[in-house]
């Protein structure tokens, strides 16, 4: 009878087992606008923040209860032995009870967290997003942006507007990263993924001088890197995400759709010598100087 | 409490059973199956000796931007592929499963070998024949350097160099694991001691008992994944080729459900050694023992299902990824659970600070950092900017790989004395733990922040980072770092050479333990382990300082 009885519950478990995926799906939030009140990436570092503080108190406490053992346990003399015994039932129960109640308690504190920031990258794609096709190769990274408009090794968006990429290889796996959006995501052949992003911050302007030996301002992108391994080039297979102003934006995508051009900016793709222009760039500082250029640039005649 | 006294009284003199083998012959048909221990140790050696100088060679590329030892991108890949497969294949998993299950275990218990001595025999050279296989791949033509985890479509084009190479040599690992993961689990249910509980057991066995029914259940879909490697790129099959009907990401599934629980496989043993040397050089009892006992269980169900994980950016679907999330966010309690345990151990303990136990506390601190960082790696939504970069793998450097390796290395110090008769020397064994503990604290300690920056793993170079100060001085402090833990691990060795040959003779229980490995054996046990079957009185237990009775063993026959 008692068999009986067991199997019936382990027969009884097994049938609530496609409950799993009904659950996670109960996860899933559709494609929405839900508002955040902030861009994926600030909300990346706000939860990332609060993780590093968890464990943070986590590791110092239980350091602190570790070394305050070590240093209280030294052997005094050659036959000590130590002098701990077997807890009583009523402590034994509380060592392991309340701490996981503690490990649980945290760690549902940080799946809340983590869920929110997932729905945000995963979930609530804005519905007005651009829609961008990637293509990874051995070692390119090619950005279609419709109307037969492509860039190789560079992105090109225009501030303030939501960008969903979907991608796929042509051979091997690769893995798209954006550092400045902190979103990741396999490249790979037969599949489509995807990734959004919002571009709030318009690219540093830099001083680039270019083959001639003309000196031109342009706004140089940050980085784009593969972080799939991808065998001989993969470490040199990178490219740039340039945000534009609207206004410049629309002129380089009426000169690349051969409509009628206006004046554009920024001329000619990065070159060679803008690699090492990033430097300044990339500094919070410089990226701070270079919003107060943004803003008198949207008014500049450039693009009229 | 010492038990030397009871061969006297016995009329057995500790040294008149027969130590190891004299003559090569006897060394290579043995089986005996601490010689075999020994046989997969030297394995391990020479493979962490061949994937630490890899690993050097590593760092020293990365020491500056640009090309610093070699202009060969595929030189660097194959070093990086040598260093991860080896190191796990070669290094950790026979050292734990190989080495110190098969030498420690069987003692451990009170039996008198492994259940099947020529099958445990058969295991250790199949570990030597894919160890020098694996060497061949310094050597052949097309070398194989699709990485230690060999991602199709990748690992299927010529660009990854001999694909048959990289699966035979994974089958042939798998088959010594399965053969000896049998035979351990074996051993440990059906040799023990007459009279021995599996609550009279050391955290050593029981660790090494769940790591094997983690090998049997798993090692099969490794075997078969990368089986399908080869049958996709020879004979033209379409497993994970999307052009004709399959999917790259199949084997990214298959790969992870073995190599995820793979970590537990050399977490546990490691976890179980350290909690061995702590209990025997604080001279205490395991601060709650059941509760460890049951937590290392726990990793089985625990471990299985959390692979996508090491997929979380990878294009599976959404709730999968939240549902991995949690279940993998559940490893903090068996692991925490231990965390505890281990420490606790020494609580109320009189620590004596030897070279096995510098070794294992340096572990432990590895281990507790390990096991933090690995907190932020389980949200998918923060591996969203973390995901295949530094981050990842400082963390598991820590977690796993070092702290692993100190833990194995602590375990040659603990067991020198039996193995050789002859002691290390205390001093140089307690600098080249605290060396190695600071070395690799400089170089992984530092690539966790450049991992934050945004710098991706298996990179030959970065100069895209040029301009990136803290990625660029982190990868040079790490390569300071190498210096220092080469030179630890140099010395660490001598230590060793010397202890064989000069070291100071041993006594036959020279750490006091109470484990039976020290205290019922001769100075170096012979086959047989023990004098005559050993029976145990219900109240010993390994970790009984101070509590066992008097009668702990007896012996049957006179």
């Amino acid at each position: 009878m008692k068999l009986k009885s067991w199997t019936n519950r382990i027969v009884g478990s097994l049938l609530a087992l496609p409950l799993v995926p009904a659950l996670g799906h109960a996860f899933t939030i559709e494609r929405g606008d839900k508002d955040y009140g902030m861009t994926p990436h600030e909300h990346y570092d706000h939860v990332w923040d609060v993780v590093m503080e968890d464990i943070l108190v986590i590791g110092v406490l239980f350091s602190l209860v570790c070394l305050y053992i070590i240093f209280t346990s030294f052997r005094k003399s050659k036959d000590e032995v130590g002098t701990q015994r077997p807890l009583s039932k009523q402590w034994a129960m509380g060592w392991l009870i309340i701490p996981i109640a503690v490990f649980l308690a945290d760690d549902l504190y940080l799946f809340a967290k983590g869920m929110e920031l997932h729905n945000h990258y995963r979930n609530n794609i804005p519905t007005e997003a651009q829609e961008i096709k990637v293509t990874a190769s051995l070692w390119n990274w090619n950005y279609n942006y419709g109307s037969d408009v492509e860039t190789d090794g560079e992105l090109i968006v225009p501030v303030g507007k939501p960008v969903l990429l979907r991608m796929s290889s042509d051979d091997v796996l690769h893995s798209h990263y954006m550092r400045d959006y902190r979103v990741t995501e396999d490249v790979m052949p037969g599949r489509v993924t995807y990734q959004w992003f919002m571009p709030d911050t318009l690219s540093p302007l830099v001083k680039v001088t270019d083959e001639d030996g003309e000196v031109t301002e342009q706004r140089v992108g940050s980085r784009v890197t593969c972080r799939e391994y991808c065998g001989e080039g993969h470490s040199n297979m990178y490219g740039v995400v340039r945000v534009l102003s609207q206004a410049d934006y629309d002129a380089w995508w009426a000169g690349e759709a051969g409509l009628e051009a206006p004046v554009v900016e920024e001329a000619a793709p990065v070159v060679e010598e803008a690699v090492a222009a990033v430097e300044e760039a990339v500094a919070p500082a410089a990226k701070a100087a270079v919003k107060t250029v943004t803003g008198a640039d949207a008014t500049a005649p450039a693009s009229e | 409490m010492s038990h030397d006294s009871d061969f006297d009284g016995m009329g057995h003199d500790p040294n008149g059973i027969p130590g190891q083998p004299k003559t090569l012959k006897e060394w290579i048909f043995t089986l005996d199956h601490k010689v075999i221990g020994i046989w997969y140790l030297w394995g391990a050696i020479a493979s962490f000796i061949v994937a630490g100088l890899a690993a050097t060679a590593m760092r020293l590329e990365l020491g500056s931007v640009g090309p610093t030892i070699t202009e060969d991108p595929n030189l660097y890949n194959l070093w990086l592929t040598m260093h991860g497969a080896v190191m796990i294949l070669g290094f950790q998993i026979p050292a734990l499963l190989g080495f110190l299950a098969n030498w420690a275990v069987p003692i451990m218990v009170g039996g008198k070998d492994m259940a099947f001595p020529r099958v445990n025999a058969m295991s250790v050279w199949l570990l030597w024949s894919g160890i020098i296989l694996a060497l061949c791949n310094l050597v052949i033509p097309d070398p194989w350097n699709g990485m230690w985890t060999g991602y199709p479509p990748y690992s299927v084009t010529d660009m990854a160099g001999n694909t048959a190479l990289y699966s035979w040599i994974v089958i042939i690992l798998g088959m010594s694991s399965v053969f000896g993961a049998f035979n351990l689990a074996c051993t440990v249910v059906f040799m023990r001691a007459k009279g021995m509980g599996w609550y009279q057991m050391n955290m050593l066995t029981m660790s090494v008992f769940t790591a094997n029914i983690i090998q049997l259940i798993f090692v099969p879909v490794l075997a078969a994944s990368v089986l399908l490697l080869s049958l996709d790129k020879y004979l033209g099959f379409g497993f994970y080729n999307p052009e004709v009907g399959g999917d790259a990401l199949l084997y990214q599934n298959l790969f992870w459900f073995y190599s995820h629980p793979a970590v537990y496989v050399i977490l546990l043993p490691f976890m179980g050694l350290m909690f061995d040397v702590f209990a025997t050089f604080s001279r205490n009892q395991i601060f709650q023992y059941k509760v460890a006992f049951w937590s290392f269980l726990a990793f089985i169900p625990a471990g299985a299902d959390v692979w996508v994980h090491h997929a979380y950016v990878a294009g599976l679907p959404n709730w999968l990824r939240l549902l991995m999330t949690f279940t993998t966010l559940l490893i903090s309690l068996p692991f925490g659970l231990l965390m505890m345990s281990m420490i606790g151990t020494l609580w109320k303990g009189s620590v004596k600070y030897t070279s096995p136990m510098v070794w294992a506390m340096c572990a432990f601190f590895m281990l507790l950092i390990g096991g933090l960082t690995g907190i932020p790696n389980a949200l998918t939504a923060i591996d969203y900017g973390i995901s295949d970069s530094y981050v990842i793998m400082s963390h598991f450097h820590y977690v796993m790989a070092v702290s692993g390796g100190m833990a194995i290395f602590a375990s040659v110090f603990y067991y020198m004395p039996k193995m050789s008769g002859r002691m290390c020397n205390e001093f140089m064994g307690k600098l080249s733990g605290v060396g190695f503990f600071i070395g690799m604290n400089i170089v992984m300690g530092p690539l966790y922040f450049a991992g934050i920056e945004g710098m991706p793993r298996r990179y030959y170079d970065y100069q895209m980072f040029a301009d990136n100060a803290t990625i660029v001085g982190a990868q040079h402090w790490a390569t300071i770092g190498i210096y220092v833990t080469f030179a630890s691990a140099l010395l660490m060795m001598i230590t060793w050479i010397h202890a064989v040959f000069a070291g100071e003779k041993a006594t036959q229980n020279p750490w006091q333990s109470e484990s039976l490995e020290f205290a019922a054996t001769a100075v170096i046990p012979g086959q047989g382990n023990f004098p005559v079957p050993l029976s145990i009185h219900p109240d010993w237990s390994p970790y009984g300082y101070g509590t066992n009775p008097v009668d702990s063993f007896t012996y049957k026959g006179k």
